[in-house]
């Protein structure tokens, strides 16, 4: 056992790092930038087309798409090195990780010279349109109809949990063209722009206050049938391709864990003395450190099998179930060591960091354990995919989707 | 990056896996349960030494096969995982551990080559009694030669030819090394939680016993051979915790009701998997603690006491959620669950309680912080 890279995997990083230093800043530990969503955006977009310019913008497309048909190692090493770097990402992540790769599996050559440079240097910024009020853990029950007309298919409905759909240009949309069919049969796939007539987004507020999602409402939309991906009723295939990329994307939950708590916990006093002297405080910091570090070593055999070319066992799969309930627990436990202080978020205009990280990690975690996959599925997907255990039985299995009962 | 073991030792586990299941199973250790007189399988060690195990890390000038502590690895994981009835733990990855470590030349050359072999059989011995050992309330007492004291529970302290024992030296603490057959030890089974491993009380008095290497610095010396133990004893415990996930999805899947097989139904499903993420987590600490294990890391400590708290957790909860998920049937005598779970609440205090170790754990992380600093 070793933690060395490899040659070839050595000088990548060295790459990758020379390129860094010498276009970004490290990330510190001080306040998070004080800007406006809108001064993010420009700030992302700048950094997106530097890394096109230079072929760091999408390390594992096709060369043609301005890749450079990098390994899933190269990729991690990226992503290792990258992180170390205060640089904005986040609006790119769906766009480049979950819709490019569908488009490059399903669009025909035109559309792909047309959209996929301009998505690489982030001109263009993508969304996903899948989640409905009545479709989240069981997507494939979505309602969002499609019916043809002429050359193009008018689109009617609601999409939900829409991330960044109010600043996005493009987006991929999954809707049902036969309600007569079977729930997952009757389902066809589009790419649209997102300034189409008839697109109305209005932003959800989450219990943190943040504005992150969309509801995205569509009346009468129009998008032309070469924009469709896959073949009529073959929508939840290419649904698949996207979900599978999704399932590469979603990983660590990040935010308050073992090692914010341990330096609080130094500093809180508990009858006269640190916290970190309290057997209870400690148990729960071994806790949390055994998880975290569960997590990061089962990386590093995920890894491990990337390097030497073997596919990686499932692993991985108990990656967001742990630290997004690790996430909500480590944060509800510091605001408790706080005590009484533990409820401030800070006087006015002197937010304390202990407040920011611990409060914000309290409030964001709920949406952790539900985004991406709850808990619950994510168990599901453990127990069938993992461990070869049945489906639960499914009563709406073969029946016409109309006929399905929905209740709310 | 490489953070998985060789292809010669995945198949050192595959041919531990085969011996085992066919020298150990799990009607060897019932067999052992049932019989209050047998404290292990004697035939089942006799087979090990045999294959070399007991000389797995003993170099190969003392008679061992100078291989590496992450075969030892491969091993311990096989051994829980068939619950193997044998003192491969006390002799191997502690007595003869200590003697590598802390013992002199003369004293390897006369423990080792036995040891290595199998036909010396050792074992540790820490506690007096229930709760925590503390080192300034050790009674056992070494002088001039000879040692005093009384040592319980000492794990396999019956079929132990000899014992390192934990005793007050002067001002300090030794490690000494006591012949359990010589003028001067009394000692008797003492029934226990797991009679699959037996316990012993060891009464020394004025027994000859000579300290391990320098001496004086034995509680430190424990602390180090307990670090390095704990890897090991978490491989046990990860075995044990997949074999009893391993248990709990066979029974679930063949048992119906209400028409199905219960293990479609959630309820069950996601049972089982939270225990293969805790096994997972604990597996890939398990992994860590080899490697630091192996290399002599400076964050052994960290890094032993992670495998050990996630694996005794581990254990813990899959052999109980196995018992939770056979039913009725799970708690009865015939069926096997209950030495799993046994096994798992002996292991998990054989070496130190689960609070002991997140102790030593947050100690560890408060260290590298200092040190960082």
């Amino acid at each position: 056992m070793n933690f060395e890279d490899t040659p070839q995997e050595a000088a990548f990083r060295a790459e990758a790092r020379a390129f860094l230093s010498a276009n970004a800043q490290p990330k510190t530990d001080t306040a998070p930038h004080q800007e406006t969503e809108a001064e993010y955006i420009l700030r992302a977009k700048a950094w997106q087309k530097l890394k096109a310019d230079h072929g760091w913008a999408c390390l594992s497309y096709p060369s043609e798409y301005g890749g450079r048909g990098a390994t899933s190692m190269e990729n991690i090493i990226w992503g290792q090195e990258e992180g170390k770097f205060d640089v904005p990402v986040g609006p790119y992540a769906i766009g480049l990780g979950m819709c490019g790769p569908t488009m490059i599996a399903y669009a025909g050559e035109e559309h792909l010279k047309e959209r996929i440079p301009r998505m690489v240097e982030g001109v263009d910024i993508w969304c996903q349109l899948f989640s409905e009020p009545g479709a989240g853990s069981d997507l494939a029950n979505l309602r969002t109809r499609c019916e043809r007309d002429g050359d193009d298919w008018i689109i009617n409905g609601q999409k939900i949990w829409t991330s960044g759909a109010h600043f996005c240009d493009w987006g991929i949309l999954v809707t049902r063209s036969d309600p007569t069919a079977a729930k997952h049969k009757g389902l066809t796939f589009f790419f649209l722009d997102m300034k189409s007539p008839g697109v109305e987004i209005r932003p959800i507020k989450q219990i943190s206050g943040d504005s992150n999602f969309n509801e995205v409402y569509f009346t009468d939309v129009r998008i032309p049938d070469h924009q469709r991906l896959g073949a009529v009723g073959d929508g939840w295939k290419v649904s698949l391709t996207t979900l599978m990329n999704e399932r590469l994307a979603v990983g660590d939950a990040g935010g308050a864990d073992a090692p914010h708590l341990l330096e609080l916990a130094q500093r809180i006093m508990i009858d006269g003395e640190p916290a970190i002297k309290s057997r209870a405080v400690r148990e729960k910091l071994a806790t949390w450190h055994c998880e975290k570090a569960g997590l990061r070593n089962t990386k590093y055999r995920v890894m491990s099998a990337l390097s030497q070319g073997k596919t990686p066992g499932p692993e991985n799969s108990i990656t967001k179930v742990v630290s997004a309930s690790k996430l909500q627990d480590v944060s509800s436990f510091a605001i408790d060591l706080m005590d009484m202080g533990g409820v401030m978020l800070g006087r006015e205009g002197q937010e304390e960091l202990d407040g920011k990280l611990f409060h914000g990690s309290f409030l964001g975690a709920p949406g952790m354990r539900i985004a991406g996959g709850t808990d619950e599925i994510l168990r599901n997907i453990i127990a069938e995919r993992v461990l070869g255990l049945p489906q639960d039985v499914r009563v709406d299995k073969g029946i016409p989707f109309n006929e399905v009962e929905q209740g709310n | 990056m490489n953070f998985e073991f060789s292809d010669e030792q995945n198949l050192l586990r595959e041919q531990a896996q085969r011996f085992l299941s066919e020298q150990s199973p799990l009607s060897t250790v019932r067999a052992v349960l049932d019989d209050a007189d047998v404290s292990c399988d004697k035939a089942l060690w006799q087979a090990i030494c045999d294959l070399g195990w007991t000389g797995v890390t003993v170099p190969e000038s003392y008679g061992g096969l100078g291989m590496g502590y992450l075969e030892l690895c491969v091993l311990a994981e096989e051994l829980g995982r068939s619950l193997a009835p044998t003192p491969f733990a006390s002799s191997v990855y502690l007595a003869t551990e200590a003697l590598i470590r802390f013992g002199s030349e003369a004293q390897k050359q006369k423990w080792l080559p036995g040891l290595a072999s199998g036909e010396v059989v050792g074992t540790v011995a820490v506690a007096e009694g229930r709760g925590a050992p503390q080192a300034d309330a050790l009674a056992a007492f070494y002088a001039n030669g000879t040692i005093t004291g009384t040592k319980l529970p000492v794990p396999d302290g019956d079929v132990a030819d000899i014992a390192i024992v934990v005793a007050k030296d002067g001002a300090g603490i030794s490690l000494c090394l006591v012949e359990l057959q010589g003028d001067g030890v009394t000692r008797s089974v003492v029934a226990n939680l797991d009679p699959t491993r037996s316990q012993a009380c060891v009464e020394m008095t004025g027994a000859s016993a000579e300290v391990l290497g320098a001496g004086g610095s034995g509680w430190a010396q424990l602390q180090e051979l307990f670090n390095r133990a704990a890897v090991l004893f978490a491989f046990e415990q990860v075995g044990g915790a997949q074999a009893s996930l391993d248990m709990a999805k066979e029974y679930a899947l063949g048992r119906y009701a209400f028409g199905r097989s219960i293990a479609s139904f959630q309820a069950i499903k996601h049972k089982l998997a939270d225990m293969y993420i805790a096994t997972t987590l604990a597996r890939s600490n398990c992994y860590y603690g080899a490697w630091a294990l192996a290399e002599d890391a400076p964050d052994l400590a960290l890094a032993a006491a992670t495998a050990r708290v996630s694996a005794t957790k581990a254990f813990h909860e899959c052999s109980k959620e196995n018992i939770q998920t056979h039913g009725g049937m799970g708690f009865t005598w015939e069926f096997d669950c209950h030495m799993y779970y046994r096994r798992a609440k002996a292991l998990s205090v054989n070496l130190g309680s689960l609070s002991s170790w997140e102790d030593r754990l947050v100690n560890a992380l408060e260290s590298r912080i200092a040190k960082e600093a």
